[in-house]
């Protein structure tokens, strides 16, 4: 009642949730951010409409431009037909290589490191914390470094250029980071769970299995995340550790944009570009969530 | 008087700090013991020995007349309760408790039998479907003594399971703690840092300081006659009066006023710096002050209603000393009073070594 009355008073009496205004700082953030989300888009929309146009069309320099003569010719043919070298297959055989290759390498080094981690922080031994240091130093050494020892300790046990051989490879280099993630995962976790399964007749595998592999699920899916991503865009270890046979895709985008046979077809090469970098991109929007979190987790605990 | 637990020379360090010296205690078949102490006491890394989580520096611990010394926890026929309950969180009830038997690959009538026995003492039953997570404080640690229970081993540890429950809860599973161990029966190794816990759980209490037990007696001999100053402070609330003095025969002098304690019952005569030490509650105040062997004219400082009693500041000499009043005795601070106490409950300490004389 009284409540009536001073509102009807004239002044309005603070109850409930405070009304939101729109003040002139708050527009000018938001203009700011749709600005910059735009900049950001421009190279992405000019891939875009330059992989929709026609050659001719590319040549008259309209860079902005929405095609005149929509076609999808050149998607077609970054696919299937585009040449690298010698062989015009297009794209398609080094996204099944990349597949393959990621396939591979994700579950292999997530589980290395999930194990290393599981053991650096439960099952504490006499220079452990000095083994883990020297893990994540390793995550300081330039990958340029460690190649040619590595293609000479490769190729002496017949993996070098071979599917297996670039798993081990990823395998190697994901360790650092991966097995720190798991680490710090691990570590957040009360040291009472891992003593409450010991005391439940259960060894090293039995908590790694029963106990704590069911409860490191978000922190596997950041990995995966991390793994998939890394793997599809390495350039350098396809190149040099796959072998002619298992090209990933991103060398082969490499040489498509890079053979010119006559005249540079940019619409094409915008295609296989846009075709390659699909994936990781697909992966981001879908867990852009788990993403940020399990960074956070990472970088903030330890 | 079979042994349940039997722990001999036991020493762990750390580097170079040493937790536990040359430590033994021994655990009758079905006797409740609490290691109580301070924290950083070594009474957790006791129970953690017991366990099998930490391997031990030197020593041997036999566990139902076997050395388990070398053994995993797994194979020591114990059970753990933590303080953080350590439920494993995407386990329903039902799967927490049987866990331990799952792994060991007990057949299902077996776990199901085990696990509806555990239920019904610990009167879980209608959480079994449920998740830690939709459980309370309290019923968590019900679900990780139950983790315990369905084991059916000889020893179970606690590792402080009641500190992290309020007021209420702690008192209530207190309670549950004591009637599990009257109906179970079995041998029970009991951590905390709370003395009312200790004292109305045990049948004896072990007190520990800088990883050495100091007293081990039941609660009556710890609170009554401590063997030294480190237990006599540490034990009752609000602690005991200690009053320095000068001890000749059999008088005190405390800041120049002599205090005859003939009737303490000696266990060695030696004079010099002594400690005298009173009970709050064994001091009386005004007629039943008359009746008392020692009786002293002093003045109240400060009074604490508590409600059940009041507890009282006065003074002797410079040195303070607290009693405990009736509730409707109206104490009022710069009143004179007169109080008065038995020596031959109080505790007679030597001031350098701190040990009862």
């Amino acid at each position: 009642m009284t409540n009536l009355a001073a509102t009807s008073a004239g002044a309005i009496s603070a109850r409930g949730p405070k009304p939101r205004t729109l003040t002139a700082s708050r527009i000018g953030v938001y203009a700011f951010l749709i600005i910059a989300a735009l900049f950001f888009l421009l190279p992405l929309w000019v891939m875009v409409v330059t992989s929709l146009k026609t050659l001719p069309e590319i040549r008259q320099g309209h860079l902005f431009n929405w095609p005149e003569l929509l076609t999808f010719e050149p998607w077609l043919k970054a696919w299937d037909t585009a040449c690298t070298g010698r062989d015009c297959n297009g794209l398609k055989p080094g996204f099944w290589n990349s597949v393959k290759i990621t396939a591979l390498s994700v579950p292999v080094s997530i589980v290395v490191a999930m194990i290393n981690g599981y053991a650096l922080s439960f099952w504490k031994y006499r220079g452990s914390e000095f083994l883990f240091g020297v893990l994540i130093f390793g995550a300081f050494v330039p990958y340029q470094v460690v190649i040619y020892p590595l293609i000479i300790g490769l190729s002496k046990v017949g993996l070098f250029a071979t599917l297996p051989g670039i798993v081990i490879v990823h395998t190697i280099f994901g360790m650092p980071i991966l097995t720190l993630l798991y680490r710090n995962f691990f570590a957040s976790l009360p040291i009472e769970l891992f003593k409450a399964g010991r005391v439940d007749w259960a060894g090293f595998w039995g908590i790694f299995f029963r106990i704590m592999l069911p409860m490191s699920v978000p922190i596997t899916i950041v990995a995966v995340i991390l793994q998939t991503t890394g793997i599809w865009n390495d350039f350098l270890f396809g190149t040099v550790f796959a072998g002619r046979e298992n090209m990933p895709m991103t060398v082969q985008l490499n040489n498509i944009v890079t053979t010119t046979t006559g005249v540079r077809e940019y619409n094409v090469n915008m295609a296989a570009t846009i075709l390659t970098a699909a994936v990781p991109l697909v992966v981001y929007f879908i867990s852009g969530k788990w993403f940020v979190r399990g960074i956070a987790a990472g970088a903030v605990k330890g | 008087m079979t042994s349940s637990v039997s722990i001999r020379e036991l020493s762990l360090s750390f580097g170079h700090v040493k937790v536990l010296e040359s430590l033994d205690l021994e655990v009758a078949q079905g006797e409740f013991i609490v290691l109580l102490g301070p924290s950083g006491c070594g009474k957790s890394t006791l129970l953690n020995c017991i366990a099998g989580l930490l391997d031990v520096s030197d020593g041997e611990i036999h566990i139902s007349g076997r050395n388990v010394t070398w053994d995993e926890p797994k194979d020591r026929g114990i059970g753990m309760v933590f303080q953080s309950y350590a439920l494993y969180p995407q386990m329903t009830v039902e799967r927490n408790l049987s866990f331990g038997l799952r792994v060991a690959r007990m057949p299902k009538p077996e776990i199901d039998a085990r696990v509806k026995r555990a239920s019904e003492i610990l009167q879980i039953e209608p959480l079994l479907q449920r998740k830690p997570v939709e459980l309370s404080g309290g019923q968590r640690q019900r679900v990780a003594i139950g983790r315990a229970l369905v084991r059916d081993v000889d020893v179970f540890l606690f590792d402080e399971p009641l500190s992290n429950l309020d007021a209420k809860l702690r008192s209530d599973l207190r309670i549950e703690i004591k009637r599990l161990h009257q109906r179970l029966k079995n041998t029970m190794i009991y951590v905390t840092h709370d003395q009312v816990e200790a004292m109305t759980l045990a049948d004896r209490i072990a007190i520990m300081k800088n990883g050495v037990i100091q007293q081990l007696d039941d609660p009556h001999t710890i609170y009554n006659k401590p063997v030294n100053l480190f237990v006599a402070g540490f034990i009752g609330s609000p602690s005991m009066n200690f009053l320095r003095g000068q001890l000749t025969g059999t008088d005190i002098s405390v800041d120049g006023q002599t205090i005859s304690i003939a009737s303490y019952p000696f266990e060695s005569h030696a004079g010099g710096p002594a400690v005298l030490g009173i009970r709050p509650e064994h001091v009386a105040l005004g007629d039943e002050a008359r009746k008392m062997p020692v009786q002293i004219e002093s003045e109240i400082e400060l009074v604490e209603p508590m409600g059940a009693d009041t507890i009282a500041w006065t003074k002797i000499g410079t040195q303070s000393l607290t009693f405990r009043a009736a509730a409707e005795v109206h104490l009022v601070p710069g009143q004179k009073v007169l109080i008065g106490f038995d020596p031959s409950r109080g505790s007679v300490f030597n001031a350098e070594s701190g040990q009862r004389i």
